[in-house]
This record gives structure tokens, sequence and C-alpha cells, in this order.
């Protein structure tokens, strides 16, 4: 690792060690991102494009708007933003959906033993599958699309919440119960916070499925989007498009991922501290 | 849909999905756990690659069918590598993860015992990980399935429920057939998720024991 | 104050666990209920609180029969780490019974400082139960049963889970707490020491199916010391007394 003229004995000992850590964990995605580039413009192969390519495709598609718009270009606004959208409103749809239902399938032990099979089968159905019935149904509009997505996104959820309702500690339910906390008061105060863990591992688990029905719904027969963008990108032969498309949904998932897990972190802290816990205690 | 079940053409549509999924799937597994495992144990080997697999992970493996088409073309292969792609991410994850974070306690005392390095892998991390592994095989095969069907639609395969399903529809749009061909997708999906799961309580059993109550 | 009749309770035909257990308690009394392991100790409490339909018999709280949860009392598991709610601070969680009690604000707040004081965890208010040791949770957990100020107080094994210094501790605290509140308290407990050591009457119970084997009265001298009353004669006569009972009941004859 050069260090470029710096002396690493005369430097401070915390910023050594900032740089290394920074090394190693950036290390070997630029070494991966560096060899890439080399290696593409030595090949020549339009189908892997050097990334320094990508990023200037990348600057001129969605970039190089006025000033006033935050520099972002028309296409941003025709394609991005409504994908964007697409994604968000299907995947809120569906904890909108699969939460309250959740809850009140959870809490009934007959109820969620008689749905349990069906729901199995309901998740297990590839999102692809359902693209053609969709479509039949509902056209080529963004309300199929927003509805395939909430579709395919409200089985995790659900299922998750119906778990995490029924294992709610039965100790806890015993002891509202003999403090004589009334129902409703139980069902917001103790079933809701205790089922959160599990209710957020499905939010997440639908988020990144919400992506990949979002792209796929979009690659077929669609006018706009991330995904028709791409599409049109490989029938035009246009790689370095392409590439910037899967780039931005690399980046749009792993954002969205990243900010999930923030919020989670915050609103689960007490699990987290909980868990932690019991595992030294 | 009974119908279908019985034709002997849809049949080998089903096949050539389940085929190419299963052979993207066994690539995956044999390349994702050997690697996953020397990460796993090595440290540094660890910090190195967690942020990029954390970067690579939640890529939507659809998105790369596009490129998929050209690069390979529209048959066999391309499903394959595809399947195997998308397969990888979640078996390594999985399997990193559960190598890296076996219970330390469990480790020294191996160590006491004076137990090798390659001992305490094969009768310690291995076994404590092979749930995790197990985990990440079974939401793989979930996520193969999804873009194995995904890429016989884009593409227009030549076969494949995918393909099967897009055929119908452009044709005629015949609802009950496009359904049932969704619906058939769905029940191959259950039965592989209950099958693994069956395989899982029967292996890993032991995992769920002191578990909260139900 | 608590009247049970001829309490019987099978959780299936085959496991009778309670035959017929019939005592009471009068108010302001410290009752502990010993017995041998499996004797139905814990079943006999949760239907005291009307939290378990008996097969059998009859219980009356305040003169009324029991069915469902009576007002007026507040229950200590064993468990206090899932007894207590994770997701809401000490005092979050001794208020949550209070919300739904016809009291203000400022009663609700006056009465949470004066049971965390009494417990000994005035600065705590604001931490997690996490944070918390196993002996300091477990007297959140009494800190909220003494807020919502019941007439009788049910433990179920209170200091089982506490390591034994802590267990001295929270004796001589709900011996305190008693002394301070009067409230009536009944605890069940394996420990035949702490029954001897805190109550006023110990009910021995035989194996299962279960009876009451017999009513022990103690009549040591208030406010009990760990080091001196556990010294004195009287104790150690009545806790012999009690363990001979408990380790071979089929040699004593059952008496009222």
């Amino acid at each position: 690792m050069s260090t470029e003229g710096i002396e690493i004995d005369r430097m401070h000992p915390r910023t050594f060690s900032a740089i290394q850590s920074f090394a190693v964990r950036y290390g070997l995605g630029i070494t991966l991102v560096i060899v890439w580039e080399y290696a593409a413009r030595k090949a020549g192969s339009i189908f892997f494009p050097p990334p320094s390519d990508i990023l200037h495709r990348a600057v001129t598609l969605w970039l190089s708007g006025p000033p006033s718009r935050l520099f972002l270009s028309g296409s941003v606004f025709q394609d991005v933003i409504p994908s964007l959208l697409r994604l968000l409103g299907g995947w809120a749809l569906a904890v909108l959906v699969g939460v309250p239902l959740g809850i009140l399938i959870g809490r009934s032990r007959n109820l969620s033993d008689f749905f349990n099979p069906a729901l199995q089968f309901l998740r297990a159905i590839p999102g692809p599958a359902l693209i053609p019935v969709f479509i039949i149904l509902l056209g080529t509009e963004s309300t199929m699309r927003v509805t395939l997505i909430a579709f395919g996104c409200v089985w995790p959820i659900l299922l998750n919440t119906i778990e995490g309702t029924r294992t709610v500690d039965p100790v806890q339910l015993d002891t509202v119960k003999a403090f004589r906390i009334p129902r409703h008061a139980r069902l917001w105060r103790i079933v809701l916070p205790a089922a959160m863990p599990k209710i957020f591992a499905g939010m997440r688990v639908s988020l990144s499925l919400a992506v990949i029905l979002m792209v796929v719904s979009e690659l077929v027969a669609s006018t706009s989007g991330i995904g028709y963008r791409i599409q049109n990108a490989q029938i035009m032969f246009l790689l370095t498009d392409m590439w910037c498309g899967i780039v931005l949904l690399a980046l749009i998932g792993y954002t969205l991922n990243w900010l999930f897990l923030k919020v989670e972190k915050r609103v689960l802290a007490w699990h987290r501290g909980a868990r932690g816990r019991t595992a030294t205690s | 849909m009974v119908e279908l079940l019985q034709d002997p053409k849809f049949l080998r549509h089903v096949l050539a999905t389940l085929h190419a999924w299963a052979v993207g799937l066994a690539f995956a597994t044999l390349i994702s756990v050997p690697i996953g495992i020397l990460i796993g144990t090595s440290e540094l080997a660890y910090k190195m690659s967690s942020p990029l697999i954390e970067f690579m992970r939640p890529i939507p493996s659809v998105a790369l069918i596009p490129l998929g088409i050209l690069l390979w073309g529209q048959g066999f292969s391309m499903k394959v590598i595809l399947v195997a792609y998308a397969a990888t991410w979640p078996i390594l994850f999985n399997t990193v993860y559960g190598v890296h974070d076996v219970d330390p306690i469990a480790v020294q005392t191996a160590r006491c015992f004076g137990l090798k390095q390659t001992a305490i892998l094969r009768r310690i991390s291995l076994p404590s990980a092979a749930p995790f592994i197990f985990t990440g095989i079974r939401i793989s095969a979930a996520i193969g399935l999804i873009v194995v069907i995904g890429a016989e639609l884009l593409a227009s395969a030549d076969s494949g429920i995918g393909s099967y399903i897009l055929f119908v529809s452009l044709n005629g749009g015949q609802m009950d057939s496009v359904l049932a061909g969704a619906a058939i997708a769905g029940i191959i999906g259950a039965m592989i998720n209950s099958g693994l799961g069956l395989i899982d309580r029967r292996f890993f059993g032991w995992r769920y024991l002191g578990a909260t109550p139900s | 104050m608590l009247t049970v009749e001829q309490l019987h309770h099978a959780y299936t035909p085959e496991q009778l666990v309670a035959a017929n257990i019939t005592f009471d308690v009068k108010a302001g009394e410290i009752v502990s209920i010993v017995g041998p392991s499996g004797c139905g100790k814990t079943t006999l409490l949760k239907a005291l609180a009307g939290l378990l339909k008996p097969t059998g018999g009859i219980i009356r709280f305040q003169g009324k029969i029991v069915q469902g949860v009576p007002d007026g009392l507040a229950i200590v598991f064993q468990e206090y780490g899932r007894s207590l709610l994770p997701w809401t601070t000490v005092n979050g969680n001794i208020e949550l019974p209070l919300r739904y009690q016809p009291i203000t604000p400022a009663e609700c707040r006056r009465r949470i400082a004066e049971s965390l004081q009494a417990v000994n965890l005035s600065g705590c208010g604001e931490l997690y139960p996490w944070q918390l040791s196993g002996g300091m949770q477990q007297r959140v957990a009494i800190a909220r049963a003494l807020a919502y100020q019941p007439k009788l107080l049910l433990m179920d094994e209170p200091f089982a889970s506490v390591d034994a210094q802590t267990r001295a501790d929270l004796e001589d605290l709900v011996a305190a707490v008693q002394d301070q509140f009067g409230i009536t308290i009944v605890l069940v407990t394996h420990d035949i020491d702490e029954s001897v050591y805190l109550s006023d009457r110990v009910i021995v119970l035989s194996r299962p199916p279960s009876t009451v084997l017999a009513q022990v009265g103690i009549e040591l001298p208030r406010p009990r010391d760990q080091i001196k009353t556990k010294a004195m004669q009287q104790f150690v006569e009545k806790r012999s007394e009690i363990a001979q009972m408990i380790r071979r009941p089929i040699d004593v004859e059952p008496h009222p």
C-alpha cells in the first residue's frame, strides 16, 4: 500500500490506522474496479465497457440538467423517479395490507394454521410467472406494476407478521392479563412491539423483492422506467447505457437496504440491547 | 390445469426450467461454499470482502438478464449462468457469516483439547455453520427460480415455463392457461421450499431446540 | 381476604396435579406455599390470579368468587426477564398498568417515584430492562406490582433466578415493603429457609395429586434479620419440621 511520500513513522498513529482500515474495507473493491478498467481497455470488448466510460455516460444521461433541478436531466424525471415511486408505492401497499392482516390472522391459532398452506403456496410463486397474468388483467400501465410489486411483496411481510404475532412470550401475555390491561391495549402495547423484530425482517426481505419485481415488470412491455431503459439499450445494442442502468440499480438496491437498516436500528434499538444482554448474562 | 399437467409438451417445459435452475444452483453452491469457508476463517479476508459482499448482495440479478441475453443468447447456458450468478450471493453471504460467527467458546474449548486448525474447522465450525449455509441455499433456490423464469419470459426462450406462459399470453391470451402456468410455477416453488424445509428440520432440527416458546 | 375451597385441577384426565387444596389467607399476612416439585404450586398461584380456571373448587377473593382476573391483585413472576417489556424503560414498564386505572397523571408519577424508592432504584427510571442486572430487574417487577397498589400480591418463586446474595436482599425488601404498605402477600417458593424467614404461616403441600399437608405458624419476631433470625432456635425447629414433611410426606398424616 503506497503512502506517497508520507513518512509512516512520523504520522499520527490514529491516522495510520484510519488509512489502514479504509484500505482493508475498500481495497478489494477499488482494486477490482481498477482491474476491470485496465482489462476492458485492453480487450476492447463491447460487452464490458471500462468503468470510466460508464461513469462518463452516466453523467451525460442523468446529471446534465440545469442547476435549478439539481443538475438532474430529464431522463431522471422520466424514468428513474417513476420507477422509484412504483417500487416504494408497491412496497408500502404491501406493508399497509400485510401487517394488519398478519396481526389479525396471527392472533388466532386456528386461523393461522388454516391459512398457512395457502400462504406458503402463494409466497412461492415466482414473480415473473405472474407478469402475463397481471398484464391481461390490468393492462400495461403503472397500476399493473404497482399491483404486481405489492402482490409479490405482501407474502413475506404477512407470513413474518403472523409468525411474530404467534410467538409473543406467554409470560408477557400473562403479566398484562394479571394487571387487567384491556384487550385493545394488549394489542398495541404488547403484541405489536413484541412482533416488531419479525415484522421488520419481513419488510426487509420484501424491499429487495420489490426491487427485483420492479425491474422485471419494466423489462416487459413497458414505456418508461429503469428496466425499460435497460431493455431498450439491449435492443439497440447500447452496451454502455445498459451498464449505466445496471450500476444505477445496484446503487438503488444498496441504498434502500442501507436506509432501511438505519431505520431498523433506531426503532429496534431495544431488541439489539435485549438480545445482546441475554447472550452474556 | 390438470390438462396442462398431462400434456407432455408442457412437462418438457417444466423439466427444462428445472434443469437450468438445478444446474445453476449446483454451480453456485460448488463455488460459493468453499470460497465462503475460506473467507470466513481468515480474519483479513473477512474484513476485506465483507463490504464488497454487502454491496453486491442487494443487486437485483434480474437486471443482468438483458446483458445475459446479449452475451449468451437465449438458450440453456444463458439461463444457467444467470441462475448461478444470482444464487452465488446468498450462499456466499450465509457461508461467510456462518463460518465466521461460530461460537468462540466452542472454538476455544476445542483448542484447549489440542485440536488443530483443520480439525476445528471440520468438527466445530462446519457443523455449526451448516444450518446457515443451508438457509442460504434455500434463499438462493427461491431467487434462482425467479431468475430462470424471468429470463425465459424476457428472452422468449425456446423452452421453459416462462416462455410457455409468454407464448400463451401472446397468442390469444387464454386466461386459464396463463393462470395455470403461473399456478404450476407456484406449486413447484412451494414444493421445492417444503422439500428443503424438510431436509432442514431433519438434519438441522437441533438448532431449534431451546428456541422461544411458540 | 382469600379463601381456597377444595381446589382441584387436572391438566388432562391423567394429569391430576392438585387434588384437594383448602386454606385461607387473612389480610396483612405473608403466607408461603412450599412443596415438592410438581405439586402444583404454580398452578395454584395462577388459579388464585384468575389466569387459570381450575377443574374443581372455589376461590374467593375479598368475598367474591374468582372468575377471570379480579381487581386489586398483582403478580410477580419468576422469569423477570420475560415479564418486563424490553421495548420500554423502567418508568414505562411501571406506568403501563397504571394507565388503565382511574388515577390522574400526577398521581401516576407520584406512585412510580414512590415504588422505585421503595425498591431502592430511584435513579433508574430512564434505563431499559436489559441494562439492569437480574436482581434489579426483579426489583422493577416488584415496583411495578407495588405501584399498582394491590390488596394481594402473588409471587411465583420470585427469587429462584437470582444469585444467593441478591436473594437475601430481595427477601428483606419484600418484608420491608409489606411492613410499609401493609399488603397481603402469597409467596410460592421451593426454598424452605426463605419460606420460614419471610412468612407468618407456611402452607405445605404434598406430592401430586396434592393436598395441604400442614399449615405451620411462624412466630418469629419482626423485623427479621438474615443472621440473627436464622440463628434462632424456633427458626431451626420450624425449618426442620417443614423439610421433613416435604422430604417424606408419606410418613406424615395430613392435618388441617
